[in-house]
Formats: C-alpha cells, structure tokens, sequence
C-alpha cells in the first residue's frame, strides 16, 4: 500500500506534465499543418510564384509542355459559385428549421428532429458525391434538358444539404441562449409566437445566427469530396448554373495523386492548400469572435 | 408593439372580441408556422427518400457475401472485404493515438486550465482545427508524415492524419462529459486529502466515462467517413488480400478504404454494374449510421439513469 502511494507521487508530476502536453497540443497541430502545407510549397512561394498573375489570370495548365500557367481565379470562381449557391438555399432553409425546431416544435417533436439532423451530419461526403453523381446528376438532366448535371447546380443543392446540419443545430443553440424572460416579456404584451420570433428572437440572436451561417460557409469552401464528384471537371468561369466547374479543393484532390513530388506543380497545390487553410481560418476565427462577443454580453 | 389605440374606434369596442388586427396578426403566425414547418420537411423528407432509394438500388448485392469476399475482375464484381477491412484498421488506429490525446487535452482544458490568455487561445485552436479542409489535412499528411517522418504512404500515415483531424470531435465530447461532473463531487475529494490527478483518476474520469465513450464513437463514425485526408496517405485503388485473415495488413502497409473503395468504383472504373457501387455506398452509410444511432441511444439512456 505505501509502495502504491509512493509510486503515485512520483508518477502525479509526470502525468501532469502530459496532460499540459496535450492540453496545448490543438495549438501545435493547427501550427503544424500550416507549417509543414506551406514548407511543401515555400520554394515555389519564394522563387516563382507572381502573386498577381496566381489570383487573377483564370488559365490554369499545370501540365502544359510548352507554358506552364498558374492562375487560380477560375478555381476561387468555381468555390465561389458553389457555395454562394449552397449558402443561398442552405441560409433560409437551416434558419427556418432552427427556427422550427427551436420555437414552434413540442419537446418530442424536437427531439426527434434534432436526431434526424445529427445523422444528416454524420452523412460521409463520399456518400453524398455518390449521391450527386448518380441521382441528382440524372434529375438535372432530365429536368433541365441539360447534357451533363454535374454542374454548379448539382454541387451547390449538395452542399446545401451538407452545411445546413450544422447551421441547423448552431442556430438552435443561439436561439436557445436567448433568455426565456424574453419570451415571457414579449407574449405578456400579446405578441403572437411569430411576433416573438421576429421582434424579439432574431434581433437578440442575430449574432450566433450570423456564427452559425459563417460556419456553414467554412464547411462548403472546404468540403472535397462531394464537389469533387459532382461539380463534373471544368476549370472555367461559370456563366450559369448548368455550366461545369471545379473548385481549388477538388483541384487538390484531382492533381496531387498526378504531379511528380516536389514539381512545381505539386508546390502549388501546396500553396493552393495554404490558401484554403487561410480562408477557413478567416471566417473560423470571425465565427468564434462573433460567439464570444455574445457571451461576454 | 399593440396598443388599445390601435383597434378601430367607435364600432364595437368589445375588448375581448377579435378585430381585423388581431385576425391578420393569427394569420400571419399560422403562415410562419407553417413555412418554417414545410422548410423544415424539406430538408428531411427527400434525405429519408435518397437513403430509401440506395437502399433499393443496391438490393441485389446485398448479402454477408459481399461483406466478405474480395473485389475481382479488375473491381466489377465480387465483394468489399479488402476494402472493410482496410476501413477497421484505418479506424482502429486512429482511434488509439486521437483518444488518449483528445482525452488529457479536454481534461487539462476542464480540470487545469485558468481562464487566461492561453485556454482561450487552445479553445480557438480546438475550432479551427475542426474547421481546417479534409483535403488540408490530407496535404498536411503528406508533408509531415509520408515524406518528413519517412513513413511514406501506409496505414500509420493516413490514421495519423485522420487522428488528427478527428481530435477536435473527442475533445468537444470529453470537455462537455468532464463539465457535467458536479464540482461538490470534487471538493469532497480533495477535502479528504486528494490530490488533482487523485480526484481526476478515481472520481471525475469514472463519472464521465459514457460521455467520453459517446465522443470516441463519434470519433469512429467520422473517421470511417473520411476519403481525402488518407488518398493521398496509405489508402490505394486496389489491394489483394487474403480473404477471412483479420491481421492480412501490417503498419507500413497499403491499404484499400471502403470510402475510397466508393470514390474509386463510381469514378475511376469504367464498366462497373450499376449495383456494385450503390452497394459500397449503402455498407458505408449504414456503417456511419448505425455506430452514430448507437451513440444517441447511449447518451439518451445515460440522461435518463443521471443521478445528480
């Protein structure tokens, strides 16, 4: 027994000590995948790279024999188209089903709809390209008489379906942080539950709602997958929304497993990564501001 | 926001009648009543109709047969078993270095961490690095561990990378278990001569087990998910393996991945029966489901057996 508690006090430092490793070690990972995305692509960065013509030329022949261009504005295009699109349907559908969900449902219902949009989360992005390349892709085509539905389209009702879980459930917890003596307030002067919602509710709430809509953006940007399969393989600057494109995520997973190890075509995939590691962390970090500002209220 | 003067004078100034106001006031709450209702149907009712015709799509490959037997003829017929399997290792592995991390980094971040600059920075952290693209990860895979650690692409590259990129789900899940934990509970324990780890080991971390255990499900369910972060670091197109030998891959080898499997047979391949795929699809989407029903299904009994 004193063995056992001798060998406890010995082991608590050292214990401690791993716990305060792993405490901090999220900060060493994000640091690290910034680190070791931008060193594969640091030589391009430094020695080759003019910036003016990587973010507004759209010609993008990495493979070219005689003139290799690298210019990603029809790429930051084809992001750009998809996930307006999906925000466009994904903004007003998860808001209202947060709203739903949160002000007008019984507990019961609730309950079951939150379980429903916890499973439509953990849907795997492979599956919903699956999904975008056969059933949607024959839907759009019969629909809209098109030659091919894998398009801005498809990729963009895709990823609707994809962000709004998660603007869902964010904006049911920013509505449900608005305090209940709101509510009360509001109903005692004879409002009506859709007066609460919209006198009340949004106004205090607007900005989890705003988090949770930023959120939603951060994940269509990065999503791979699903684009990957359905937006088909065009890098053009969309002109509708039955056109073809690609995105620089779908980009990365088309060409890396193609470019020779540290080409300069592989070095700019790199810096393409550096790129959406940037934005996400933008809008990830407006989102976390945005909440705390909230909290601190 | 309604006011008395509102209501027309003079006519019938019964207040407990209902005047044109209130009648346009009951009409527009059953309209947005209604839309958010039907918004909310719609997101739900074609998932549920998608999921149903999967289903039926893959019918005529459904059977224990195709679970275990491997794929043939260049990936048109036969089975997926190569590819379960590659998926159970993927996962196993990466459960073993994301857990006990994502455990000790949520229990410092519950237990030890003060509110400072620097817990507020590991919390920012903590979202990002959840918010970081899937095909980052997988770059960053490739930087750190195929080609800096020399590991070059094999099974232990690629459940790194998914360990990593899986973290954040654990740690989310065990903060919110270890929070659930009274304080009382605490205090009683360092009152009788406690230390920190004491009370953690043998009060806190038994307490909040289940909802440790719910967040590494979770952690299971995404991980089996994911295909780009391991394309490019272990998982291939296709890899002979013996069929029914549980332990047919080693560390350092390559492996097939039933999402990749998916991605491969619907894109890649030319001439693949229709069937084949939906098959993969609906196996993997069961999969996921079927571990993340288990996990809502725990922690609902767990809430309803709390007792405090």
């Amino acid at each position: 027994m004193i063995n056992r508690q001798r060998l406890e006090t010995f082991a608590e430092p050292f214990i401690e000590w791993m716990i305060r490793l792993c405490g901090i070690s999220a900060i060493i990972f994000v640091f690290g995948i910034f680190f070791f995305v931008f060193r594969e692509g640091a030589d391009f960065f430094f020695h080759k790279l003019d910036l003016v013509e990587f973010f507004t030329s759209p010609e993008w022949y990495p493979t070219s024999v005689s003139h290799k261009r690298y210019g990603v504005l029809a790429l930051i295009a084809g992001t750009a188209s998809v996930t307006l699109l999906a925000m466009a349907i994904a903004v007003p559908f998860g808001l209202g089903a947060a709203i739903f969900v949160s002000e007008f449902c019984s507990p019961k219902l609730k309950e079951a709809f939150k379980i429903i949009i916890e499973l439509l989360a953990a849907i795997p992005s492979v599956v919903w390209g699956f999904i975008g390349l056969t059933i949607m892709n024959e839907l759009i085509i019969d629909l809209f008489k098109a030659p091919i539905g894998l398009t801005v389209l498809n990729g963009g009702i895709i990823l609707a379906l994809m962000s709004v879980p998660i603007i869902v459930s964010i904006g049911e917890d920013a509505l449900k942080a608005v305090p209940d003596s709101y509510r009360e307030a509001a109903e005692a002067l004879g409002a009506t539950r859709w007066q609460v919602v919209y006198r009340v509710l949004l106004p205090a709430a607007k900005n989890g709602l705003l988090a949770a809509v930023l959120l939603g953006v951060a994940r269509a940007i990065g999503e791979t997958m699903a684009v990957l399969m359905a937006t088909g393989h065009a890098v053009k600057i969309p002109h509708s929304l039955l056109d073809s494109v690609r995105t620089l995520t779908a980009t990365i997973a088309a060409e890396l497993g193609e470019a020779p190890v540290h080409s300069e075509h592989y070095q700019v995939l790199f810096l393409i990564g550096v790129l959406l590691f940037s934005i996400t962390f933008v809008v990830n970090l407006t989102a976390d501001l945005i909440v705390k500002g909230i909290r601190q209220e | 926001m309604i006011s008395l003067s509102e209501r027309p004078a003079g006519a019938n100034s019964n207040l407990f009648l209902e005047t044109p106001f209130d009648r346009k006031k009951r009409r527009t709450q059953s309209v947005a009543k209604g839309l958010f209702l039907l918004m909310t149907l719609l997101m739900v009712i074609p998932l549920i109709l998608i999921i149903v015709y999967l289903f039926y799509k893959a019918f005529p490959v459904l059977s224990l047969d195709f679970l275990f037997t491997n794929p043939t003829n260049g990936m048109r017929a036969g089975g997926i078993w190569a590819a379960f399997l590659g998926t159970i290792y993927l996962v196993m592995i990466s459960l073993l270095v994301s857990a006990p991390i994502g455990v000790l980094a949520a229990v410092y971040l519950n237990e030890y961490a003060k509110e400072n600059w620097l817990t507020r920075i590991i919390n920012l952290a903590v979202v990002n690095l959840a918010g970081v693209p899937s095909i980052v990860h997988a770059l960053f895979g490739v930087g750190a561990f195929v080609l800096f650690a020399g590991m070059g692409r094999s099974i232990l590259a690629a459940s790194l990378t998914l360990a990593i990129m899986t973290l954040p789900v654990i740690i989310a899940a065990t903060k919110e278990a270890l929070g659930a934990v009274p304080m009382a509970f605490r205090e009683a324990c360092w009152n009788v001569g406690a230390t920190r780890w004491q009370t953690i080991r043998r009060i806190v971390l038994p307490n909040s087990i289940s909802g440790i255990l719910t967040g590494i499900i979770l952690q299971v369910s995404r991980a089996a998910g994911e295909t780009a972060p391991i394309m490019f670091t272990g998982a291939v197109f296709y890899k002979a393996i013996s069929e029914g030998d549980v332990f047919a891959y080693g560390l350092f080898d390559q492996c097939m991945a039933l999402s990749m499997h998916l991605f491969t047979i619907s894109t890649q391949v030319p001439g693949v029966p229709e069937a084949l795929p939906y098959g993969t699809a609906v196996v993997l989407l069961g999969t996921v489901l079927v571990v993340n029903t288990f996990s809502i299904v725990l922690r609902i009994y767990l809430r309803l057996r709390k007792k405090w």
